[in-house]
């Protein structure tokens, strides 16, 4: 019987060793996301390395030209390289993003916890304050904050954490009301642990990983944002190349050259497309045993 | 005899609902001497997980203790602030819990479970909790411990997992440990390891236990006092010796005469008629007359006091002598 056990327990360890990094590239999503993005970071990361222009030098003399040996994907109408502006707004915009997403994740992820925790006016106060922020559609909010913080990186920092933490609180407290009724919350009190012991190392660990999936999709809200308010000219300000800024300066140029503002909408569908196949895949392999 | 290392004093324990205030604890008395083994038995919603949460403080937030004093190792729990409670949990008493497998941190590995209290609680350094880990892994029986501390819950079998529980629970040296059917949901054999562990461990190292279980035959086993609790109620208290020999409240007896034998055919194997009353609306008088063999007309009205028997027994019955005559009639053994 006991010897049963033993190897019913060897056969359940060797299962889970074959864990994450075992069934990782058998997740095609988790596969197709991460080839995808790694390509884009990787071209943005590299990206004095396969451009042959500066993205902000003008060139009049050869606005507007077609793709050639010298400009692959063409020059826009100031004659600077399309391809290259391509590449550092990626840069740009990946940058921003990810590091947009980083101070809700974190401050919705503490205030999702305590309020789930706690509960009592924590939560009363927190649930008020998520209610207000819903109750305005995600763009709309973050457009008129950046418009009254002023264009610039800065205040899109800013206008995406104060929008974005409600929807890692509503997901961290809801994980954590489930979770704090568990035994293992008990018997970790019953043990004598202070409450921000059982809080970061016993509950954080268990509630995690849906803010993590969400904040996969939720880079690409970001992007789409921060595309959006350069496109109305809030975002990033010229020279920095961005994605947002070259749709709205090859918009005049629509019917005569339709690429210049077609070329970075396909790449924000791509990496779009990658995130969401990263958080897809992340989902599924990150989903507790 | 020395001071108890625990005395539970008329606690009550009461839910605040919508439909009304509801006792599940109700005058519970009891004490536990250093190094001694109580078992509470009783039906489920008998008040008895309830008595042991509100021991450590523990209760759902709609629980409160409206009455009565727990006093562990000389302090007094109920009057004690919030940190001197936190203080007392996991150093003097620590928790056993039924299933091992939500008792456990799904995502922590055992070992670092086992070292999280000698770390936090005893102030030990990463390493030597670490090795202390290890060597309470050996003391409850789990072999290979080197490799099983790297292991997580899910990866052990539900005896092992109770195991880990038994060692966390023994982590900062506690006086007391409180055992909520630790035993209910393992397989027979492993339960009866786990029960012979907790002997030992209760034996070699004076730890006392408080033994909570609806199994007779388990507080059997480990304890040598039993309580016996029935709608919030202690109904009778003894040796478990004298009580499972002898009982002396009809409740103790209908559970003794329900438990299969197999040495003795017995002619009857019974059944308590009916089931535990609604705490919202208890009988008046005493609470088991509704299904009592030997009711009479007085046990309808008026509560009935806990009756001391001498001998360290009690009972809350005024017609304990005709227990004891039904028992002379036809002896009770119950595997005993």
């Amino acid at each position: 019987m006991a010897v049963a056990a033993e190897v019913v327990a060897e056969a359940q360890l060797v299962e889970h060793r074959r864990g994450f990094w075992q069934r990782w590239y058998r997740t095609p999503s988790f596969v197709g996301g991460v080839s995808i993005l790694g390509l884009i970071v990787l071209a943005a990361a590299a990206a004095p390395l396969i451009t042959q222009h500066d993205p902000a030098q003008q060139d009049l003399l050869h606005s507007l030209g077609g793709p050639s040996s010298s400009h692959w994907l063409g020059t826009d109408d100031l004659g600077r390289d399309v391809w290259s502006r391509l590449v550092y707004g990626a840069r740009t915009d990946l940058r921003v993003a990810f590091l947009a997403v980083l101070f809700p994740f974190s401050i919705g992820t503490l205030i999702g916890l305590l309020a789930g925790y706690y509960g009592r006016w924590i939560d009363t106060v927190t649930n008020w304050l998520v209610n207000v922020v819903v109750a305005f559609p995600f763009y709309v909010l973050i457009i008129a904050l950046v418009f009254v913080l002023g264009p610039g990186t800065r205040s899109i920092y800013i206008a995406i954490t104060l929008v974005g933490w409600v929807s890692y609180a509503r997901i961290i407290r809801g994980e954590v009301l489930v979770a704090k009724r568990r035994d293992y919350v008990l018997a970790a009190k019953a043990g004598g642990l202070s409450d921000a012991r059982i809080l970061f190392r016993h509950l954080l660990p268990n509630v995690i990983t849906q803010a993590i999936v969400f904040a996969m999709s939720d880079i690409v809200l970001d992007i789409l944002a921060i595309v959006t308010l350069g496109y109305l000219g809030l975002g990033v300000q010229p020279p920095t190349p961005d994605w947002g800024r070259m749709i709205a300066d090859g918009q005049t140029f629509l019917t005569t050259h339709w690429e210049l503002s077609t070329i970075p909408g396909v790449a924000i569908v791509i990496t779009a497309l990658g995130l969401s196949l990263l958080a897809d895949g992340l989902a599924d392999l990150l989903r507790p045993e | 005899m020395s001071e108890p290392l625990l005395r539970v004093q008329g606690l009550q324990v009461e839910f605040k609902l919508p439909r009304g205030v509801l006792r599940a604890v109700d005058g519970a008395s009891f004490e536990v001497q250093p190094g001694e083994a109580l078992g509470i038995v009783g039906e489920s919603g008998s008040g008895k997980t309830m008595t042991l949460r509100a021991l450590v403080g523990l209760l759902p937030r709609t629980a409160r203790i409206t009455a009565g004093t727990v006093e562990i190792d000389g302090v007094d729990m109920t009057g004690a602030g919030k940190e001197r409670r936190r203080e007392l949990r996991g150093r003097t008493v620590s928790m056993i819990f039924q299933e091992p497998m939500t008792a456990l941190n799904p995502v922590m590995r055992v070992g670092r479970q086992i070292a999280e209290s000698p770390i936090v609680r005893l102030g030990l350094s990463r390493r030597a909790a670490h090795a202390r880990a290890l060597e309470l892994m050996r003391l409850v029986g789990i072999s290979d411990p080197t490799r099983r501390a790297e292991a997580y819950p899910h990866e052990l079998s539900g005896g092992m997992r109770q195991r880990v529980m038994i060692a966390i629970a023994l982590s900062a040296d506690p006086k007391l440990i409180l055992c909520d059917e630790p035993t209910t949901a393992l397989d027979v054999t492993i339960q009866d390891q786990i029960l012979k562990l907790l002997g030992t461990l209760q034996r070699e190292l004076g730890v006392s236990l408080v033994f909570v279980s609806h199994d007779l035959a388990v507080i059997a086993q480990t304890c040598s006092r039993v309580a016996v609790m029935y709608a919030g109620q202690v109904v009778e208290t003894g040796t478990v010796e004298a009580v499972f020999r002898e009982p002396r409240h009809p409740y103790t007896l209908g559970l003794l005469r329900s438990v299969p034998d197999f040495d003795v055919v017995r002619e009857r194997l019974a059944s308590i008629p009916g089931s535990p009353p609604d705490l919202a609306s208890l009988p008046a008088g005493c609470r088991f007359h509704p299904r009592c063999p030997f009711v009479q007309a007085d046990c309808r009205s008026g509560a009935i006091p806990l009756i001391e028997l001498g001998g360290d027994r009690a009972t809350r019955c005024t017609y304990h002598e005709r227990c004891a005559e039904d028992v002379r009639l036809e002896p009770v053994i119950a595997g005993v």
